[in-house]
């Protein structure tokens, strides 16, 4: 293949990344693109207030900063490495399992080794440039009060950004000789979420062992790990030092970065081809199932639906990574939970609002997949039963799931602080049910597998959805702490819920 | 003869829906019980929107629709106990195994459980998918989905089946098998009615045929009615269906 058709290849590999994102910002409206480039860049404008609040104070740390402020700023750029890794991951399995391309690319005359090169190298481009427009702001911040000399963080986030991509690659393409091509879908779906949350959550574990608190920082800049941190000549620091403008390390991190996906792309290039053949193939044959014991389930209509809908939700690799994320978020409070078995803490006051906000979270994804995310909208439309019992057995099962993810968690907290767990369920239900609520007033007809759209649907339904669970997770626990100010919240949120039902293109 | 019974599977009376334009314009249809009818017409002529108006998928904006004597627009619920519909595009559940695909469809339908698994396994193995009865559907083709849909619309024993572009997909045994299931129907007392595009299976298939233009009924009546009008008694229907497109162009 020429040069020319290889560039023209990339471009196009590049314009279906951008045409992708588009239309996942767009909700696949057409026209839409000067006003998502608008509201991204009004959006990114304002992401400089929180970065302000965030690293504002860090802008005048100089190159030879203490062993605590290079823990934190290094365990900062592992987390921020972390969730390029998580989205990186996410986006070579799209390219093995989901591209409508791939047919075209297999049958044409176009040596595979290169093709497969273009496209990694279009993945480490485009999860670098996503690294590169977050992190802008923050940058910035540091830039305009610090000084010019940050702007080599970009340089930083770039090499951060090709790191993961090629590991992402090699990750994946392991995963595929390891376990093979059905397996590495859903291994590979699911360890991106993880990932992406667990080193977090991981840090707020630690934090909780260690002093009681759900605050991440509270570890790093505790005695106990600048005791166990390397010595400040150490090679763990170039990032940081690279960073704070040490041209020497900046370069090694970009050249390593680049010589490392270099190197994956000559590896695993070659049999790129084979593996998409592999992965397109992988659904054709369908293993058996496990057989069933017994018949056909007798139950009522509704109860058809609902044995349905479990049986999809648990058979949806989305579904169970993002339950999985969720289950996450919950294990730091479930830790304080256990802690405070043994010793009294008020902390244990915080792990309301984490669990009123899951839940509500839950719930909205939950309710997305049963209520519009219907593969046979046909069959269920033209079945023998009122709209609204299909709609009532649909939020039964979201309400079903959620209590069975909360129980655990309410049951135990009712051994600790009865009150609390009677509030905290109820702030449960009452989020979930304003969650589903939400989902049902901006239902869109879709496929189970638009998932990853259903945050760009409607963003006000988003936005509401978001901002309702936080409301009532707010409102459960000052109603615990300080009452007078739970009646405010409660009414914000009330408010929040009776101005999204007005603006819904569904008022039921 | 199915002709002589009393009661229409099917009665349509001034069906209207309009988009832009009107898709089906005051339609007037009726088929007989026991009857197998096959509603044929150009690309856009309202064929789908006519039976997805008459599956209760699609509110009309005009007329009423009657499925064996009981009012479909009043009553719903009733018209779609009897009643089954299957598209052109199968909608099935990927992670479903087709065996819990007719479980799932006769739990909605009310069926009971015991007959329905006898029916579903009978209707797995006429079908041909006897074998796949336990995997799931992702991996199926497009003929073996629109098999598992077809099996659906049949498990709950309808008394009207509607069917859009049934054999889409399909290859020639399927076809056949599909085609052999549907007559087997009919005999039974079922009414069909079916959009096609294959012409030839309107002609050796339906005992009625009616061509839909710009939403409105412009032929019905048998193969030998519909040549009768044509003036020629050895025409194919292609030749049929086309002098009937052209002359609705050329009265346009």
């Amino acid at each position: 293949m020429s040069t020319v058709s290889l560039a023209g290849f990339a471009r196009h590999d590049i314009r279906l990344a951008w045409r992708e994102f588009l239309t996942m910002m767009s909700a696949g409206r057409r026209g839409r693109a000067r006003n998502v480039l608008l509201a991204l860049l009004v959006f990114a404008a304002l992401l400089h207030l929180p970065a302000y609040g965030m690293v504002g104070r860090f802008a005048d740390v100089s190159w030879d900063a203490d062993l605590t402020t290079l823990i934190v700023i290094t365990v900062t750029l592992a987390m921020a490495w972390l969730l390029m890794l998580s989205q990186a991951i996410e986006s070579v399995t799209r390219v093995f399992y989901a591209r409508a391309d791939l047919d075209l690319i297999m049958s044409s005359p176009m040596p595979l080794g290169q093709v497969f090169s273009v496209r990694m190298a279009a993945i480490a481009l485009t999860v670098t440039a996503m690294a590169l427009l977050f992190s802008a702001p923050v940058i910035d911040v540091l830039a305009i009060c610090g000084g010019a000399r940050w702007l080599v963080a970009f340089g930083v986030v770039a090499a951060i950004g090709i790191s993961a991509a090629a590991v992402a690659i090699g990750f994946t393409v392991a995963l595929f000789q390891l376990i093979g091509p059905r397996r590495t879908r859903l291994v590979a779906q699911i360890l991106a979420v993880i990932i992406g949350a667990g080193f977090v959550i991981g840090l707020q574990i630690a934090a909780i062992l260690s002093t009681g608190t759900m605050s991440r920082f509270a570890l790093l800049t505790s005695s106990a790990a600048a005791s166990f941190a390397p010595d400040p000549a150490s090679i763990t620091w170039w990032p940081v030092r690279a960073i704070l403008g040490d041209a020497m390390a900046l370069s090694a991190l970009l050249g390593g970065s680049m010589l490392l996906l270099g190197l994956v792309m000559a590896t695993v290039s070659s049999g790129m081809g084979d593996l998409v053949v592999s992965a397109s193939t992988a659904g054709v044959a369908s293993t058996a199932r496990r057989r069933r014991r017994g018949g056909f389930r007798r139950g009522s209509r509704q109860q058809a639906l609902r044995v349905k809908e479990f049986i999809l939700l648990r058979r949806d690799p989305w579904l169970v990574s993002q339950s999985l994320m969720q289950l996450l978020y919950l294990l730091p409070p479930a830790l304080m939970l256990w802690r405070s078995f043994s010793e009294s803490s008020t902390a244990i006051v915080l792990i309301t609002p984490v669990i009123v906000m899951a839940a509500g979270q839950l719930a909205g994804g939950l309710a997305w997949l049963t209520i519009s995310g219907e593969d046979a909208p046909d069959l269920v439309a033209t079945a023998p039963l009122p709209e609204t019992a299909v709609t009532r057995a649909r939020i039964e099962v979201v309400l079903m799931v959620i209590g069975a993810v909360i129980a655990p968690l309410l049951v135990a907290l009712a051994f600790v602080a009865p009150l609390q767990a009677v509030v905290t369920a109820l702030g449960c239900a009452i989020s979930a049910v304003s969650a589903t609520a939400i989902q049902l007033w901006f239902r869109v007809q879709a496929r189970r597998s638009q998932f990853r759209r259903r945050q760009t649907s409607s963003r006000f339904a988003t936005f509401a959805e978001a901002f309702s669970s936080i409301g009532w997770a707010a409102t459960t626990v000052l109603a615990l702490t300080i009452p007078v100010l739970a009646a405010i919240t409660e009414v914000l949120t009330v408010g929040l819920l009776a101005a999204t039902w007005k603006f819904s293109p569904r008022r039921v | 003869m199915a002709s002589e019974r009393p009661i229409s599977a099917l009665e349509v009376r001034g069906l209207t829906k309009r988009y832009d334009r009107p898709a089906v314009d005051a339609l007037d249809l009726t088929i007989r019980v026991g009857e197998f009818y096959a509603l044929l017409g150009p690309n856009g002529a309202g064929k789908t929107t006519t039976l997805r108006m008459v599956a209760g998928l699609l509110k009309p904006d005009a007329g009423s629709v009657s499925v064996m004597g009981i009012d479909a627009l009043a009553d719903p619920v009733a018209a779609k106990q009897i009643t089954a519909w299957v598209s052109d595009e199968p909608m099935i559940y990927d992670k479903l195994t087709p065996l819990e695909y007719l479980e799932f469809v006769a739990g909605l339908w009310g069926c009971d459980a015991s007959t329905a698994e006898a029916a579903a396994r009978d209707l797995l193995d006429s079908l041909g998918l006897a074998d796949h009865a336990h995997q799931r559907c992702e991996g199926f083709s497009k003929g073996m989905r629109q098999k598992v849909a077809l099996a659906g619309a049949l498990v709950h024993e309808p008394r009207l089946i509607i069917l859009d572009e049934p054999l889409t997909g399909l290859d020639a045994v399927s076809a056949r098998h599909v085609k052999a299931i549907l007559q087997a129907r009919v005999r039974a007392g079922c009414t069909v009615i079916m959009t096609t595009h294959i012409l030839e299976v309107a002609e050796r298939m339906a005992d009625r045929i009616g061509v839909i233009i710009s939403g409105r009924l412009v032929a019905e009546g048998t193969l030998a009615e519909l040549r009768a009008r044509n003036g020629a008694g050895d025409s194919s229907l292609e030749d049929v269906f086309v002098a009937l497109v052209d002359s609705e162009a050329v009265a346009a």
